[in-house]
């Protein structure tokens, strides 16, 4: 056992840095470290990802048939870790790590060869259609309804909690395309153009006063059965299998450790007054710390059973609990430590572009937004509920 | 980068969790628990010709040159078992200090008698007022003509009743008075003025107190050359915390498992206990903080070796977060069994208990979290 990296992939670690000192902008950064939601604009997001591509790394969980760069696991870690301690821009997941792995999967020839140069790019951006209204954690009680019509489906119904649609050209949606037995069935994958005669986005406003997720309505929306990715009603299989990538693709610590690291910063700063000097603040701090540890430990053993080739299992549904709750400790701790501060609403966005001077300096602008949007983390993705439902399932049994 | 374990390491926790399940059984355990000695030296002949108290001595003196990591793969196995043997004061804590410290005259002395199981050794540092400041000693030993004359309490000798040697940490006298140095001392247990005081210890096996009266020990009886042990003892003790958090994960283990299977057995309003969302709940965040103490206890054993802080960190990481995993894990288990849990009649309870024992041993999460806190400040400013 060894937790330390050998001398081929120390000269990866210092590749990453090098393109990460050559291609990160002081602007990026900025806008990062004052984006209080949980991805980067798209102007900043793409950026990064047209440096990402330009450089082969646009995909690194991809096949390398589709341009993925073949890192080991261990490789994987280092970039995700020193593009943390970078503080590199958030690129929304949508398109690479969400519908791409899907059209790998279960995509047909010429979807694959559309869409997959597009995702890599950044010509195209992606949202996803999956939760309704009536359907969250119960997500395959979903209702948008698909009627072939010919060589197209008419889409009816909405969609809701939809990250980015107002800056998306695409999305891929579940919905309904007939009424089987069960539930699941009868759901179908499909890739939506949102320029789309029929399709109405209402933004919707979280509680740290981001516009970042919307609803989305479909009236009367045609869609080519061309755009149905895999078998019609098979939907649900290739559903899950990207939640599972949605929960097992993070590795988190490293950007855990460089948000607690931020609030230590300021704890220990004269803007708080010297919260750490506080003894409550000071353990917190180093509670939450060990939390990190741990997450980073169970991370990497995870990595180092995938390298050997064995199945993590539900152990995601472990990493995506534990990283949900150590960042929503990490965002109350900046609450608490920034005192009277947090009193301060900023209502203007993004917070990179304000044209006043703020109330707050500008090291704490992020810190209540984080922590009242950061309530989400629990809730997307599946629950913490539903995650608490499969861990007792899949990993005892009950 | 690789946590996966190596084929020898296979192999020792095969041959652990195989010895555990077939020889320490709930009826051995109950044996221990009134025996006058609270282990059987018929085990420990066998922890002596599997290898075990050699693992991890240097090679030069009868040892197999083992690491952190293949104590802990030992340890959760004894965990499972709740073995009761003096393997952490004898290997981890007092030969490790030997192997650290000593003379090679000393280690040569002590070293292989540990390896095949004729020396137990315990360390006698912890005293009443320092609680768990580990650079605070009153015990004082004064140099004279002939050697040494120590005198002062201790408290907390994890197996200081069976030893045959106990390591005891004393303020260096000399003729100008107190030096400002800790020594360790190798004191027989037949030494004139040595008073042990033993007692059944929580959660299994023995400890004891012990008072020093004008204790005549020889020249030779100081281990090394008489520099600070400070820094020894943390480390010796980082080190058992690390091993301690890999047997609180075995015990861990165990009471999952058993409050699993109780729960799929146990009906009540006409369908099993685990029927219940709210007990399904439960059992999965048992089960992820198994697992998250299983991480710490590994990083803690990754990084024994580290350098000074960023080893105490670890270590006191470990120490802190494991036992709040144990506590947490411990008491579910008891609820999760209903009034059963609170008898005498499982074994619940007596895993439980060790667990407490582990949290309260060299200091609780509290205590530790402070350590952690403390250290990363002095990291920064380092």
């Amino acid at each position: 056992m060894d937790l330390s990296f050998n001398a081929e992939e120390r000269a990866f670690q210092s590749e990453v840095r090098g393109f990460i000192a050559k291609n990160l902008t002081e602007e990026m950064k900025r806008a990062t470290a004052l984006t209080p939601s949980v991805f980067s604009d798209p102007d900043i997001g793409m950026a990064w990802q047209r440096a990402l591509h330009a450089q082969g790394w646009g995909a690194p969980g991809w096949p390398v048939e589709y341009g993925g760069p073949d890192w080991t696991p261990a490789q994987r870690w280092i970039f995700e870790t020193e593009c943390a301690r970078a503080g590199v821009p958030n690129v929304n997941v949508m398109g690479v790590k969400m519908v791409g792995p899907v059209i790998i999967g279960f995509g047909s020839p010429e979807q694959k060869n559309f869409y997959l140069p597009r995702i890599l790019s950044g010509e195209d951006y992606w949202c996803q259609g999956y939760s309704e209204p009536g359907s969250g954690s119960d997500l395959s009680s979903l209702k948008t309804r698909a009627v072939r019509d010919g060589d197209d489906y008419i889409i009816n119904g909405t969609k809701i909690w939809t990250t980015h649609a107002h800056h998306a050209n695409r999305m891929f949606a579940l919905v309904r395309t007939s009424d089987g037995a069960r539930q699941q069935d009868g759901i179908s994958f499909v890739l939506i153009d949102m320029k789309t005669p029929g399709i109405t986005i209402r933004p919707i406003l979280t509680i740290g006063g981001d516009h970042e997720v919307n609803q989305v309505f479909f009236d009367d929306v045609r869609v080519p059965v061309a755009n149905r990715v895999g078998e019609e009603g098979k939907g649900w299989t290739y559903g899950k299998y990207l939640l599972e990538f949605e929960r097992g693709a993070g590795i988190a610590s490293a950007k855990l450790r460089e948000g607690l690291k931020a609030i230590a910063d300021l704890a220990e700063s004269d803007l708080t007054g010297r919260a750490i000097d506080s003894p409550d603040i000071a353990t917190r701090i180093a509670e939450v710390e060990v939390d990190i540890d741990a997450l980073e430990m169970t991370e990497l053993r995870v990595l180092s059973a995938l390298q050997t080739g064995q199945n993590p299992g539900a152990v995601s549904s472990i990493l995506k609990l534990r990283n949900s709750e150590i960042r929503q400790a990490v965002t109350r701790l900046g609450a608490d430590v920034i005192g009277h501060d947090a009193l301060a609403v900023e209502p203007m966005r993004p917070l990179y572009r304000l044209n006043h001077e703020p109330a707050t300096p500008e090291e704490m602008l992020t810190v209540m937004p984080e922590y009242l949007n950061g309530r989400a983390y629990t809730i997307f993705g599946g629950t913490s509920e539903i995650q608490r439902d499969i861990i007792a399932k899949m990993m005892l049994g009950i | 980068m690789d946590l996966n374990l190596s084929d020898e390491q296979k192999l020792l926790r095969e041959s652990a969790e195989r010895f555990v399940a077939e020889s320490y059984d709930a009826e051995h355990r109950r044996k221990m628990a009134n025996d006058p000695l609270g282990f059987s030296p018929a085990v420990w002949k066998q922890f002596a010709e599997l290898g075990w108290l050699a693992l991890p001595l240097p090679e030069e003196f009868g040892g197999l040159g083992g690491g952190a990591v293949d104590i802990g793969i030992l340890m959760e196995a004894f965990g499972r078992g709740l073995v009761s043997e003096p393997y952490v004061a004898t290997v981890v804590l007092g030969a490790a200090l030997i192997a650290r410290c000593g003379t090679s005259e000393q280690k040569q002395a002590s070293l292989p008698k540990v390896a095949d199981g004729s020396l137990k050794l315990a360390l006698a540092h912890s005293e009443r007022a320092a609680r768990f400041d580990l650079a605070k000693v009153t015990t004082s030993a004064n140099k004279t003509g002939q050697g040494w004359r120590l005198s002062g309490s201790k408290i907390a000798v994890l197996d200081g009743h069976a030893a045959d040697e106990i390591i005891v940490s004393a303020h260096i006298h000399d003729h100008r008075g107190p030096s400002g140095r800790i020594g360790l001392f190798l004191v027989q247990a037949t030494t004139s003025g040595l008073v042990i005081s033993e007692y059944p210890r929580l959660g299994g096996g023995r400890a004891c107190n012990i008072e020093l009266f004008d204790a005549h020990l020889p020249e030779d009886a100081l281990l090394g050359d008489g520099s600070d042990a400070v820094p020894a003892i943390e480390w010796a003790i980082d080190r058992a915390m690390a091993a301690l958090g890999a047997e609180a994960v075995g015990i861990m283990q165990t009471l999952l498992d058993t409050t699993l299977d109780y729960t799929k057995i146990r009906k009540q309003f006409g369908r099993p206990l685990s029927a219940n969302q709210v007990i399904r709940h439960r059992l999965a965040d048992m089960a992820m903080q198994v697992d998250e103490a299983r991480s710490m206890a590994l990083r803690a054993a990754l990084k024994a070796d580290s350098a000074p802080i960023e080893r105490a960190r670890a270590a006191s990481g470990a120490k802190a977060k494991i036992g709040k995993c144990a506590r947490f894990v411990g008491e579910q288990s008891i609820q999760l069994h209903g009034g059963m849990g609170v008898t005498e009649e499982l074994e619940v309870g007596a895993y439980f208990k060790r667990l407490v024992a582990f949290d309260t041993l060299f200091g609780g999460s509290a205590h530790h979290y402070a350590r952690h806190a403390e250290l990363s400040r002095r990291a920064i400013s380092a």
